[in-house]
C-alpha cells in the first residue's frame, strides 16, 4: 500500500465504512428487535405463549400431576381490578382446563386494556398450550362493567419431568383510548 | 513517491498551514479552525483531562456520601445522578477522548504521515464533544439549581428506568449520547483511512507499531458498535415520545431486550477503552527494558482475537435475567476464552522485561503498575464470568472493584504512562521528575486503598448504586473514601507537572533512547508539520 491515497481508493474505503455505520444502526433498530422476538417465540424464553391448535386432542397422563399457579396484576394507571377464581390448581398433563378471571372497570368511562402473559420457568413455555386466552386480544370494558375472562389450556405431556410447578402471570396494561389493531 | 504526488496530496488535504500564521490568528479562532493533527490531539487530551476532573468531582460527592453510614450530604436521587454522570463522563468524556487524542498525535507520526487523512472531519469530530458534554453537564447544573433532575438511571440507562421512569432531562442525555457517538464514529473512520492510506512506503501492516495496530482494531470496534448505541438511544427516544414499545411490556415490547442491545454495544465498548492502552504499554515496556517487544505477531493476533470475542460475550452482564442453561454456559465459556489472548499479552510484556536492563522512569512505573493491577482486574473478571458465582457478585461492589481495576489502574494508568512517555515529544521539555514520581506513588497507594477493599465489601454483599449501606460495611467504606479523596488529590500532582513543564530543561529528540519509533526521529517538540517528506522505512 502506498503513501499517497488515490482519491478513488480513499473514497471507496469511506463508502464502505459509511455503509458499515449505517448498516449497524439499521441492524440495531430494525433487525435486532424482530430477531429477538422470533428467537423468543421459537424458544419460549421470554415466557410468552402462542395460540395452540385446539383440534389436537391430547392424551391425558393420569399418573402425573403438575401444579399451575396464577398471578394477576394491574399496571398503575389502569383503573381495573383483576383476579382469578383460583390461585393454583393441580392438573394432569394432557387434560384440558378452563380457568376463569374476573375483570372489573372501576372508572366511569370505557377503558381499553391488554394483558401481557408471562410463564415461568421459561423452559415450560413451549409446553403450555393455550387454545383460548383473553391475553391474545385487547379488551374494552365499559364504565363499571364486570367481565369474566377465560383461559383454556392443557399441558403438553412432553413437559420435562423436572418441572413440577408452572406459574402463569398476567398483567393488565392500559392501552390508548383509540381502538387499534395489534 | 514523487514530489509532484506529494504536493497533490497535501493540497488535497485542506488548509493545514495555520502553523505559519499561528501568532497572527487569535487563539480561539485557531482552535476552532485548525485541521492540524497535533492541535486537535492536544485539544482532545486537554478536553479529556477536564472531563476527568469533572467526573472525579462527581466521584468525590459519591465517596463523601458513602464515608459514613446514613445520609450525609445529598439526597438519594442526587446520589444516583452523581453515579450516572460520573460513569458517563469517565467513559465517554475522559477515557475515549484521551485515546482519540493519543491517536491524533501519535498515529501520523508513528506511520510517517504528514497528518490525518481527513483533517477537516477531524476538527468536526472534536468540536462535537464540547457541545455533547455541555448538554450533559448542563442537566447537572440545572439539577443543582433545583430545576428538575439530571439523568439518574446509571450509565447503563436500563429501560424502563430511562424510558417510563426517566426524568425530563433524559432527552438531553439522548441527544448528548448521539453527539458523542457521531464524534467517536467520525474519529474512528479517520483513523482507519489514515492507517490504510498514509503509511510511509515500506511500512507494511506487520511493521506498524503496536499502538497503531491496537487503534486500528479499536476503530473497527467503534464503527461496529457506536451505531448500535445510537440505535438503542433512538429506540428510547421513540419509546418516550413517539408511541413505540420497543422496551415497554404494555405495548408488546420487552425491557430485557434493552439489556441485550445495550450490552451488544457495551461489551465491545469496554475493549474500546482498553485496547489502545495495550498499545501504549507495548510501546513503553521495550524502551525501558532495553529489549525488543517479545512476540510482536502474537500481540497483533491476540488483540484481534480479543476484539472478535468481544461480540459473543455480552450476555455475561445478564446472567441473572433468566438466561437458559445453554446460554449461561456458552457466555461463561466464551468469556473465559478471552483470558487466553489477554494472558498472551501479559506473558509477552513479562517476557519483554525478562533479563532486560530495566530502569524505572515514570512512564515505566505507570506501565508496570498497569501490568500488575490490570491483571488483578482481569482475574476478578474471570471470577465474575463463573455463572453460579455471579449470582453472588452481581450488582455488588465486587463488580465496581473489578471494572475500576481495569479502567482506572488499567486504562487511566496507561494514559498517564503514555502522557509521561510522549510529553517531551509534545512539549519539547522534560517534565519535573520529582512531581511525576510523587504523582505515581501517591496514585498507586491511594488507588489500591480506594478499590481493593471494594472486593471485600462486595463479597460481603454491599450492593452498588445505593446512597447508604448497612452498618457492617462502615469501617471499610471509611477507608475507601479516604483512598478516594487521596486519589483525587493525587491528580493535582499531574496538573502541577503540566503547569511547570515550560520551566523544565529542553528535551532531546529521543530522550528515552528508544530503539524504534518514527516519532523519535523528529526533533522535540515535534514540528507543526512533520513527515511532509515520507521517511525511509528499513
Amino acid at each position: 500500500m502506498g503513501r499517497k491515497p488515490s482519491p478513488s481508493t480513499q473514497s471507496r474505503q469511506l463508502r464502505w465504512l459509511a455503509i458499515g455505520v449505517v448498516g449497524m444502526f439499521a441492524f440495531a433498530v430494525f433487525a435486532m428487535p424482530p430477531i429477538y422476538r422470533v428467537f423468543c417465540e421459537l424458544t419460549g424464553l421470554n415466557g410468552k405463549p402462542t395460540l395452540a391448535n385446539a383440534q389436537a386432542k391430547p392424551e391425558a397422563v393420569l399418573d402425573r400431576k403438575v401444579t399451575l399457579e396464577f398471578v394477576t396484576s394491574v399496571d398503575a394507571g389502569l383503573p381495573w381490578t383483576f383476579r382469578g377464581n383460583l390461585t393454583s390448581v393441580d392438573v394432569h398433563p394432557g387434560q384440558i382446563h378452563r380457568v376463569s378471571f374476573q375483570v372489573e372497570n372501576l372508572s366511569d368511562k370505557a377503558v381499553i386494556g391488554r394483558a401481557v402473559p408471562s410463564i415461568s420457568p421459561a423452559a415450560s413455555t413451549a409446553f403450555v398450550k393455550k387454545t383460548q386466552c383473553f391475553c391474545f386480544e385487547q379488551q374494552t370494558l365499559a364504565a363499571g362493567q364486570v367481565v369474566e375472562m377465560p383461559v383454556v389450556l392443557y399441558i403438553d405431556p412432553a413437559l420435562p419431568k423436572n418441572i413440577k410447578t408452572i406459574t402463569l402471570a398476567y398483567r393488565f396494561y392500559r392501552q390508548p383510548d383509540i381502538e387499534q389493531k395489534i | 513517491m514523487s514530489a509532484e504526488a506529494m504536493s497533490h496530496s497535501t493540497a488535497g488535504q485542506g488548509h493545514d498551514d495555520h502553523g505559519h500564521h499561528a501568532p497572527l490568528k487569535p487563539f480561539l479562532l485557531r482552535m476552532f479552525t485548525t485541521t492540524n493533527h497535533k492541535d486537535i490531539g492536544t485539544m482532545y487530551l486537554v478536553f479529556a483531562l477536564l472531563m476527568l476532573l469533572c467526573g472525579g468531582l462527581a466521584a468525590m460527592v459519591i465517596r463523601a456520601e458513602l464515608m459514613y453510614p446514613g445520609m450525609q450530604l445529598v439526597q438519594p436521587d442526587f446520589f444516583n445522578q452523581m453515579t450516572t454522570v460520573h460513569g458517563l463522563l469517565m467513559v465517554f468524556g475522559a477515557i475515549m477522548p484521551a485515546f482519540t487524542g493519543f491517536a491524533n498525535w501519535m498515529v501520523p507520526m508513528m506511520i510517517g504521515a504528514p497528518d490525518m487523512a481527513l483533517p477537516r472531519l477531524n476538527n468536526f469530530s472534536f468540536w462535537l464533544l464540547p457541545f455533547a458534554f455541555a448538554i450533559l453537564i448542563g442537566s447537572v447544573v440545572m439539577s443543582v439549581l433545583g430545576m428538575g433532575s439530571a439523568p439518574n438511571f446509571g450509565w447503563t440507562f436500563y429501560a424502563p428506568l430511562s424510558t417510563t421512569y426517566g426524568p425530563a432531562s433524559t432527552d438531553f442525555f439522548i441527544f448528548s449520547v448521539h453527539l458523542m457517538g457521531i464524534s467517536s464514529i467520525l474519529g474512528a473512520i479517520n483513523v482507519v483511512v489514515t492507517i490504510f492510506n498514509l503509511r510511509a512506503p515500506g511500512m507494511t501492516l506487520m511493521k506498524m507499531p503496536l499502538f497503531v495496530w491496537t487503534w486500528l482494531i479499536t476503530a473497527f470496534l467503534l464503527i461496529a458498535v457506536m451505531p448500535v448505541l445510537a440505535g438503542v438511544v433512538t429506540m428510547m427516544l421513540t419509546d418516550r415520545h413517539f408511541g413505540t414499545s420497543f422496551f415497554d411490556a404494555a405495548g408488546g415490547g420487552d425491557p430485557v431486550m434493552f439489556q441485550h442491545i445495550f450490552w451488544f454495544f457495551g461489551h465491545p465498548e469496554v475493549y474500546i477503552m482498553i485496547l489502545p492502552s495495550f498499545g501504549i504499554v507495548s510501546a513503553i515496556i521495550p524502551v525501558f527494558a532495553r529489549k525488543q517487544l517479545f512476540g510482536y505477531p502474537s500481540m497483533v493476533y491476540a488483540t484481534a482475537s480479543i476484539a472478535l470475542l468481544s461480540f459473543v460475550v455480552w450476555a455475561h452482564h445478564m446472567f441473572t435475567t433468566g438466561l437458559p442453561l445453554a446460554g449461561s454456559l456458552f457466555y461463561m465459556y466464551m468469556t473465559m476464552l478471552i483470558s487466553v489472548p489477554t494472558g498472551v499479552k501479559v506473558f509477552n510484556w513479562v517476557a519483554t522485561m525478562w533479563r532486560g536492563s530495566m530502569t524505572f522512569e515514570v512512564p515505566m512505573l505507570f506501565a508496570l503498575a498497569f501490568v500488575v493491577l490490570f491483571t488483578i482486574g482481569g482475574f476478578s473478571g474471570l471470577m465474575l464470568a463463573i455463572t453460579p458465582a455471579d449470582y453472588q457478585y452481581q450488582d455488588t461492589y465486587f463488580v465496581v472493584a473489578h471494572f475500576h481495576y481495569v479502567l482506572v489502574t488499567g486504562s487511566l494508568f496507561a494514559i498517564f504512562a503514555g502522557a509521561y512517555y510522549w510529553l517531551p515529544k509534545w512539549s519539547g521539555h522534560m517534565f519535573n521528575t520529582k512531581l511525576a514520581q510523587m504523582h505515581f506513588w501517591s496514585s498507586l497507594l491511594s488507588v489500591n486503598l480506594l478499590f481493593f477493599p471494594m472486593h471485600f465489601v462486595g463479597l460481603a454483599g454491599m450492593p452498588r448504586r445505593y446512597a447508604d449501606y448497612s452498618m457492617q460495611f462502615a469501617d471499610l467504606n471509611f477507608w475507601i473514601s479516604i483512598g478516594g479523596f487521596w486519589f483525587g488529590a493525587s491528580q493535582l500532582f499531574f496538573l502541577a507537572v503540566l503547569f511547570t513543564i515550560k520551566r523544565q530543561p529542553k528535551a532531546s529528540a529521543n530522550p528515552w533512547e528508544a530503539q524504534e519509533g518514527l516519532e523519535w526521529t523528529l526533533p522535540s517538540p515535534a514540528p507543526y508539520h512533520s513527515f511532509t517528506q515520507p521517511p525511509e522505512i528499513k
